[in-house]
C-alpha cells in the first residue's frame, strides 16, 4: 500500500466491494428493530373506477394486523389529503393531474394504493390485504393515447376536455415552413418499459414521539427532495424529518423519487408510534414502480439531395399513465429537445402531448426522451440515406456538428423555456474512432447479405449525452484522530461506485491513499442540503463538490502546520499521506484531525455538459423465426475525463444491455382494460448472461468539459442512448432487400416475423409452409 | 409475495401420501420440487390448505436403465440427476437433450420429472418428451397402481388425468435403438425459457433404408403435447435421399404437413400465426438433420 | 444449527430473517431472477422457491460462508478486481452459483459458465466482467478439492 494518493482515471477497485462481496450489504430489508411491523399495500384491482368505500373488517380481525389505514384515516389526521407534486418542471396548470397519496374518491391505474396495512409480520400483511375490500364502480378505461378528433373512452379527471395534459413544443429556426428537395414522413413506436431494479423499493420508517422526529431509511437518489416533501405531507419541519441512506439495488430513475409509499409508511409509523418496515414485492413493483418510454411520434425529415438536413419536425404522443408524477415532464421535454443530437439542424419543430391514460405513471428512466429522440431520428437518418443513395456514415458525417461551431445550441423547449447547447466535443473524429475499432470497412461487404440463412446488417450512429444538470451539490471533508478522513456528499449512491469515485478524486488532490477515507453520502443528516444522483451529475457534481472541498482542506492544512509550527506557508514540504514537515517538526494527518480540520465545498452549475460518442452495431436476422442475434456491439465515448476507468466503462456496458432489452425483450403490455398483462420476471423479459455476450465499449477523454474543474462529463446514460437506434438500424440494414423498415419496438422474434410477412417484396425469405 | 398459510405433511411412504390426499379432497397439493407449484403460491394462484411434501418418499426415486435402453425414472428423479447420469446420454438421447433446455442450473437442481409431468404445462419439454417417446406413467391411488400411455395422460393446459388422491410413481420410456435418427430443437424468447416452439422428433430406418416409425412431436401446443400424425405418415416409408435437394425436399413436404394440421392461437408473447410458421420451421430444421446428420444449433434464442 | 420455521416460511426468509444472514438477498421470489441462490447439499438452487423445512437436515451455504473468516475467497477477489458487481444485489446469488458450479466443473467453459449464469439476472453490470471474474477465478478450484 503505497502512502500517496490515487491516480485519477486509475482503474481503482470500489471501496465497497469488500462488504458487498461478503454479504455483508445493508439493504433496507437487512435492516431489523425491536417490534419492527410490517406493512402491506391494498391495490386498486381496476384501471379506472370511482372508490365508493372500503371494508377493513375482515382485514383488522385477521392474525397479528394491528391496523389498516385509508384516505379517511389521512383525512382525519391532516384534514387534507396531499398531493404528490411533480419534481421537474412543476406547473400550476398540471397541479389537477397530480397524484394524491393515496386514493380517496377515484382510482386511475391498476396498482394505485387505496390502503396500507400493518401487521406483525410480512407475511400477515399481505394475508390481510387480500381481505381488504375496496367497493369500485368502474369507469370505462381508457388504454391508449388519445387519436386527434376521437373521444377517449373516459376523461381521467373531471372539469377536462381531453386527457391531453400538456403539449410541450421544441423549437428552433423555422422547422413548420421549412422545405426541400426531399421529404419523408413515418410513423415510429416505442413500447412501455420499466427499468426494473434488482432490489425492489422498500421503506423503514421510524417515528420518534418525544423528539417528533421521523428517520426514513430505503431512498436513494433524492433525498433531500423526498424530505422536503414527506415533511410537508406530514406536517413537520424538515429538520424533523432525515431519509438516511443505506445500501441500494440499483436505481436507474426510478427508485428514490417520492411514491404513494413514500407517504404512507411515515404516516403509518407516526400513527402507531412504531417502526414500520414495507418491502415491495416482484408484482408491486411491475405495478407500482414508475413505467417509461412508451410513445408514438409521426415523424418528417426535410433535406438537400445531398442529405444535408435542413428540418427535423414531428409530433409524439407521450403515453404518461394516470398522473402527471415526479419526473413525467422530462422525457416528454427531452424527445423534442434533442432531437437533432450531436448533428447540426437549422430547423426543428417538435409537439410532445402528454397523454393521460389508465396506467401506472411514467417518470426517468436511464435516458429519457433522449432514447427515444436519438430511435426517431436515426431511424429517419438511415431512411433518408438509403432514398437518397447516400452511404450511411457519410450521411452522417456531413451533419455532425462540426467542433468549431461549438458551443451550438440545440432547439428551445418550454414547460418551462429551457435553452441547451452542445458545449463542445470533436464528434467527427470519435465516429472514425469507431468505425475503425468497428471494423466498419470490413464487415460493409456483409451488408443485406444473406449468408448461412441470416440477413447481416450493420449501423452506426451518434449522439450526444446531457449530463451533470445543476444547481449545484455540496461535500465536505473531515479529518479524524484515528488519521482517517471522511468525505460527505449530498450525492446519492445508487450502486454505481460513486463513492469510490469521490474517494478517489479527494485521494488525488490531498495525495492520501484512498484506504484511508470513508465516504458517506445521500443521508440528509450529513449536511444542510444536497441534490442527489442522476441525469449522470454525480461525478461532475458531487466530484466537483468533493474537488472543491479537499482543495480547501489543503489549504486549510497548509494554514494550520505553518500556524502551529511557527514557519511561513512557503517553508512546509508535504509527503504522500499528508505528512507536513518543516524546521524538523513533522505534523501527520491524525494531528491534523486532533485540530479538528475540515472543510466544506459547494460547486454551482447551472450549465449542463455533453458527453458524446459513436455506436455501432453488427446484427444478423434470421427471417424464418426472427431471431436476431447481435454479432457485436460497441460504443466510443468521449466523457471529458475519466476520473475510475473500471466503473466508467461497467456503467456502460451495463446501460447498454439495459437498452438490448428495450430492443428486444421488454414489454409492459396492457389489454384494453387497463389491466397490465406482464404480471412477473417470466414475462417481463430482462437481457441474460447468454444473450448480448458481444458488447464493447471505448472511453475518451478528448474534450474536457469546460462547465466543471474536474473537466469531466457524466457517463451514466450514454451507453443506453444510441442502443434503440443503431441496433434497429442494423436490423433494417439486414432486412433491406426485403424493404423492411422496424419503427415499432419492440422487435421480439413474433413481430419481427410479421413485419418480414408484410413486406411487399416477394421472397423465399417468407413463410413458405401456407 | 409470501405464501398463504398452509398445513404441512412430510410423509415417508407413498400409501401415507395417497391418504393425506385423500384426507382432504381437492384441498392438498403434492409437493414435489416445487418449482413449479411455489410460484404458482408466490403469486397466491394456488392456495392449497394442505401441502404434502413427497421429499422423504424414498421409493420415488432411483434411475434404472436396461440394456436395450429401456428406463424407468422414479417421479422424483431431477433434472440433474439425468444430467447426470451416466448411461441416459446414449440410452434415451432425446430426453437427454431436451432434459438440457429445461429452465436454468439452479431449477435443473430440484424440479423433477414427476412435477413437470403433474404440472402438464404444454410449453415444457418433458410432456412433449414423454408423448413423443410414447411413455408409460405409473400412478399409485388408493385402490392400487394403474399404468397409462403419456398421450391419453394430459388432458389440456395444466389438466391431466390424475385424480386428487393419485401420484405418479414412476415414468417408463420403451427401449430406445441406437441406430435411430433423432433430433431435439426449441425456440424460445431466452435460454431457458418455456418454448414459444419445439419439436421432438425420431425414426428408425428399415433394412431397404425407408424411415419407420415415424414419431414428431410438438411443445408450445395451446392445449396438451401432442404428436402431428400428418407430419409422421408424410415421412413413414420415405426414401431417405442422399441428394441434398431432395433430401430439402422431404424435410419442406414434412414440415408443410406440420403447417396443416397445427394451430397456435395469439398472445401478447406471440402471434398463433408465427408460432405455426416456426414450429413447421423447427420442424423442416429437425428432418434435415437427421437425414444430414449435421447437428442443428439446439438452443435458438436472441 | 436449530430453529424452529413456520411451515409457509421459504428457505429464503428464514435465513435472512431467522438467522440473520442477509446476505442471501430476494429479487422477485417467484424463482426467475436467481438474487436468492444458495447451495443445498452440493446444488446451487432457488432459496424462494423451497420452504425452509425443506432444508431439514442439509448442509446450506450461503453467500457468508464462501469467505474464509471475513477474506475474500480467490472467487471473491475475482469478481472485486473485474468489478463484476455494481448495486451488488445480483452478487450474492451469482457467486454462490459460480461457487456451486466450479466446485463440480472447475474445466467449465466460458460457454458453459454462459449458460449457468444465464439462470441470475443483473440489471447493472451487462454480465461482461462477471463471466471475465469467473473464469479468472477457475484456476483456484481447479485441483483443490474445494469444497
Amino acid at each position: 500500500m503505497t502512502a500517496g494518493g490515487a491516480v485519477i482515471g486509475a482503474p481503482i477497485e470500489r471501496i465497497d466491494d469488500e462488504r458487498l462481496l461478503l454479504g455483508r450489504g445493508n439493504y433496507v430489508d437487512d435492516l431489523h428493530r425491536e417490534g419492527l411491523l410490517h406493512a402491506a399495500i391494498v391495490r386498486s384491482p381496476l384501471a379506472h373506477g370511482v372508490l365508493n368505500s372500503i371494508d377493513s373488517s375482515d382485514a383488522l380481525a385477521m392474525p397479528g394486523v394491528v391496523a389498516v389505514y385509508t384516505h379517511e384515516d389521512v383525512m382525519r389526521v391532516l384534514g387534507r389529503i396531499p398531493k404528490i407534486p411533480m419534481r421537474i418542471a412543476p406547473l400550476p396548470e398540471l397541479a389537477p393531474f397530480e397524484q394524491d397519496v393515496v386514493a380517496s374518491t377515484r382510482v386511475r391505474y391498476v396498482g394505485e394504493p387505496v390502503a396500507i396495512v400493518i401487521a406483525r409480520t410480512a407475511a400477515e400483511a399481505e394475508d390481510a390485504a387480500d381481505r381488504v375490500f375496496a367497493d369500485i364502480e368502474p369507469l370505462p378505461a381508457v388504454a391508449r393515447c388519445g387519436v386527434v378528433g376521437k373521444e377517449p373512452p373516459a376523461l381521467l379527471f373531471e372539469g377536462t376536455s381531453s386527457n391531453a395534459s400538456i403539449i410541450y413544443t421544441a423549437k428552433k429556426g423555422d422547422a413548420k415552413l421549412a422545405t426541400g428537395p426531399y421529404i419523408r414522413r413515418e410513423k415510429l413506436s416505442m413500447q412501455r418499459h420499466t427499468a426494473i431494479t434488482m432490489e425492489t423499493r422498500g421503506l423503514l420508517a421510524e417515528w420518534n414521539a418525544g423528539a417528533s422526529h421521523m428517520t426514513v431509511h430505503g431512498g436513494a437518489k433524492v433525498p433531500f427532495f423526498t424530505r422536503r416533501i414527506l415533511a410537508g405531507t406530514l406536517g413537520l419541519p424538515i429538520t424533523s424529518v432525515d431519509m438516511i441512506e443505506v445500501d441500494v439495488g440499483g436505481g436507474f430513475g426510478v427508485r428514490g423519487e417520492f411514491y404513494p409509499e413514500d407517504f404512507l409508511v411515515p404516516f403509518a409509523a407516526r400513527e402507531l408510534d412504531n417502526s414500520v418496515k414495507w418491502i415491495e414485492d416482484r408484482r408491486e413493483h411491475l405495478l407500482g414502480t414508475n413505467h417509461a418510454r412508451e410513445m408514438q411520434a409521426e415523424m418528417e425529415i426535410v433535406c438537400e439531395a445531398d442529405g444535408r438536413v435542413i428540418a427535423l419536425r414531428g409530433s409524439v404522443s407521450v403515453d404518461v399513465g394516470a398522473y402527471m408524477r415526479s419526473t413525467v415532464s422530462a422525457p416528454s421535454r427531452n424527445v423534442g429537445q434533442f432531437i437533432s443530437g450531436p448533428y447540426d439542424v437549422p430547423n426543428v419543430y417538435m409537439e410532445s402531448t402528454c397523454y393521460l391514460t389508465n396506467k401506472t405513471p411514467i417518470g426517468t428512466y436511464r435516458g429519457p426522451g433522449i432514447i427515444e429522440a436519438d430511435y426517431l431520428r436515426e431511424r429517419m437518418f438511415d431512411m433518408a440515406a438509403r432514398d437518397l443513395g447516400i452511404d450511411p456514415v457519410e450521411f452522417r458525417s456531413r451533419n455532425l456538428v462540426p467542433s468549431d461551431r461549438m458551443p451550438y445550441s440545440l432547439a428551445d423547449v418550454d414547460g418551462p423555456k429551457r435553452t441547451e447547447e452542445l458545449d463542445g466535443g470533436d464528434y467527427a473524429s470519435t465516429l472514425d474512432r469507431c468505425l475503425s475499432e468497428f471494423g466498419w470497412n470490413d464487415k460493409a461487404a456483409l451488408q443485406g447479405r444473406m449468408i448461412d440463412g441470416s440477413f447481416h446488417g450493420i449501423a452506426v450512429s451518434c449522439f450526444a449525452e446531457t449530463t451533470a444538470t445543476g444547481p449545484k451539490e455540496l461535500a465536505r471533508i473531515e479529518m479524524g484522530e484515528d488519521g482517517r478522513l471522511t468525505v460527505f456528499s449530498g450525492a446519492s449512491n445508487i450502486g454505481q461506485g460513486v463513492k469510490t469515485v469521490l474517494a478517489q478524486i479527494a485521494s488525488a488532490t490531498l495525495d492520501i491513499a484512498i484506504e484511508h477515507f470513508d465516504v458517506k453520502v445521500g443521508s440528509t443528516n450529513l449536511l444542510p442540503e444536497g441534490v442527489g444522483s442522476f441525469h449522470s451529475r454525480a461525478t461532475v457534481m458531487g466530484g466537483s463538490a468533493v474537488l472543491i472541498a479537499a482543495q480547501t482542506l489543503h489549504k486549510n492544512i497548509t494554514a494550520a502546520a505553518a500556524a502551529k509550527i511557527g514557519c511561513d506557508a512557503s517553508e512546509l514540504v508535504f509527503s504522500p499521506g499528508l505528512d507536513v514537515t518543516a524546521r524538523g517538526v513533522t505534523l501527520t494527518r491524525a494531528d491534523f484531525g486532533r485540530m479538528k480540520l475540515e472543510a466544506a465545498g459547494e460547486f454551482l452549475s447551472e450549465k449542463r455538459t455533453y458527453g458524446y460518442g459513436s455506436a455501432a452495431a453488427h446484427v444478423s436476422v434470421d427471417p424464418k423465426t426472427g431471431k436476431v442475434v447481435l454479432l457485436d456491439y460497441l460504443v466510443v465515448q468521449d466523457i471529458g475525463r475519466i476520473i475510475n476507468r473500471m466503473t466508467a466503462h461497467g456503467q456502460i456496458i451495463g446501460s447498454i444491455v439495459q437498452g438490448l432489452g428495450g430492443v428486444f425483450l421488454e414489454n409492459l403490455v396492457y389489454d384494453d382494460d387497463g389491466q397490465l398483462l406482464v404480471g412477473s420476471l417470466a414475462d417481463y423479459l430482462l437481457p441474460s448472461a447468454a444473450d448480448f455476450p458481444n458488447i464493447r465499449a471505448i472511453l475518451l477523454e478528448n474534450t474536457p468539459s469546460q462547465s466543471n474543474p474536474l473537466g469531466a462529463k457524466g457517463v451514466g446514460e450514454g451507453g443506453i442512448i444510441s442502443v434503440l437506434a443503431v441496433v434497429t438500424n442494423a436490423v433494417a440494414a439486414a432486412l433491406a432487400s426485403l424493404k423492411v423498415e422496424p419503427n415499432h419496438l419492440p422487435l421480439s422474434p413474433s413481430r419481427l416475423w410479421e413485419m418480414i410477412q408484410a413486406s411487399p417484396v416477394a421472397s423465399d425469405s417468407k413463410c413458405e409452409w401456407a | 409475495m409470501k405464501f398463504a398459510p398452509f398445513e404441512y405433511a412430510a410423509p415417508a411412504t407413498v400409501r401415507e401420501a395417497i391418504a393425506l390426499l385423500a384426507s382432504r379432497p381437492g384441498e392438498a397439493k403434492l409437493l414435489a420440487g416445487g418449482q413449479s407449484l411455489l410460484p404458482t403460491m408466490a403469486f397466491r394462484l394456488a392456495q392449497p390448505a394442505l401441502l404434502v411434501d413427497l421429499g422423504r418418499v424414498a421409493e420415488l426415486r432411483g434411475i434404472e436403465v436396461a440394456a436395450d435402453g429401456a428406463t424407468h425414472l422414479g417421479a422424483l428423479t431431477r433434472w440433474c440427476d439425468v444430467q447426470d447420469h451416466e448411461d441416459l446420454s446414449r440410452a434415451q438421447p432425446l430426453l437427454a437433450r431436451a432434459i438440457g433446455h429445461v429452465a436454468h442450473y439452479q431449477v435443473r437442481n430440484r424440479g423433477t420429472v414427476g412435477g413437470s409431468l403433474a404440472h402438464a404445462d404444454p410449453a415444457a419439454e418433458m410432456p412433449c418428451v414423454a408423448v413423443t417417446c410414447e411413455a408409460q406413467i405409473v400412478i399409485a391411488g388408493p385402490s392400487g397402481d394403474r399404468v397409462m400411455p403419456a398421450a391419453d395422460f394430459f388432458l389440456g393446459p395444466l389438466t391431466t388425468d390424475l385424480a386428487e388422491d393419485e401420484i405418479i410413481v414412476r415414468v417408463d420410456l420403451p427401449a430406445w435403438p441406437a441406430t435411430r435418427r433423432w433430433s431435439f430443437l426449441e425456440f424460445s424468447r431466452r435460454p431457458g425459457d418455456f418454448a414459444l416452439a419445439g419439436v421432438a422428433l425420431f425414426y428408425d430406418v428399415d433394412h431397404a433404408g425407408f424411415a419407420r416409425n415415424v414419431h414428431v412431436g410438438v411443445i408450445g401446443s395451446r392445449m396438451r403435447p401432442e404428436r402431428l400424425a400428418g407430419a409422421e405418415s408424410v415421412m413413414e416409408g420415405a426414401v431417405l435421399p442422399e441428394d441434398s435437394e431432395e433430401r430439402n425436399a422431404l424435410a419442406v413436404r414434412v414440415a408443410k404437413r406440420a403447417f396443416e394440421e397445427y394451430s397456435a392461437a395469439d398472445d401478447y408473447h406471440a402471434s398463433g400465426a408465427y408460432r405455426r410458421s416456426l414450429l413447421a420451421t423447427l420442424v423442416s430444421r429437425a428432418v434435415a438433420s437427421t437425414l444430414t446428420g449435421e447437428p442443428v444449433e439446439a438452443r435458438v434464442t436472441h | 444449527m436449530a430453529i424452529d420455521v413456520p411451515v409457509r416460511e421459504s428457505l429464503a426468509d428464514c435465513l435472512r430473517h431467522g438467522l440473520g444472514q442477509t446476505g442471501t438477498h430476494i429479487g422477485c421470489e417467484h424463482g426467475v431472477c436467481g438474487a436468492c441462490t444458495v447451495i443445498v447439499g452440493g446444488d446451487a438452487v432457488r432459496s424462494c422457491l423451497m420452504l425452509a423445512v425443506q432444508a431439514e437436515g442439509t448442509k446450506v451455504i450461503t453467500v457468508e460462508g464462501l469467505s474464509n473468516g471475513g477474506k475474500l475467497s480467490p472467487l471473491q477477489t475475482s469478481f472485486r478486481k473485474h468489478h463484476a458487481l455494481q448495486c451488488g444485489f445480483c452478487t450474492p446469488g451469482i457467486l454462490t452459483t459460480a461457487h456451486a458450479l466450479l466446485t463440480q466443473e472447475p474445466y467449465a467453459s466460458r460457454e458453459r459458465i454462459l449458460d449457468v449464469i444465464s439462470g441470475n439476472l443483473c440489471r447493472c453490470t451487462g454480465y461482461v466482467n462477471i463471466i471475465d471474474a469467473i473464469v479468472d477465478a477457475q484456476p483456484s478450484y481447479v485441483g483443490a478439492g474445494a469444497s
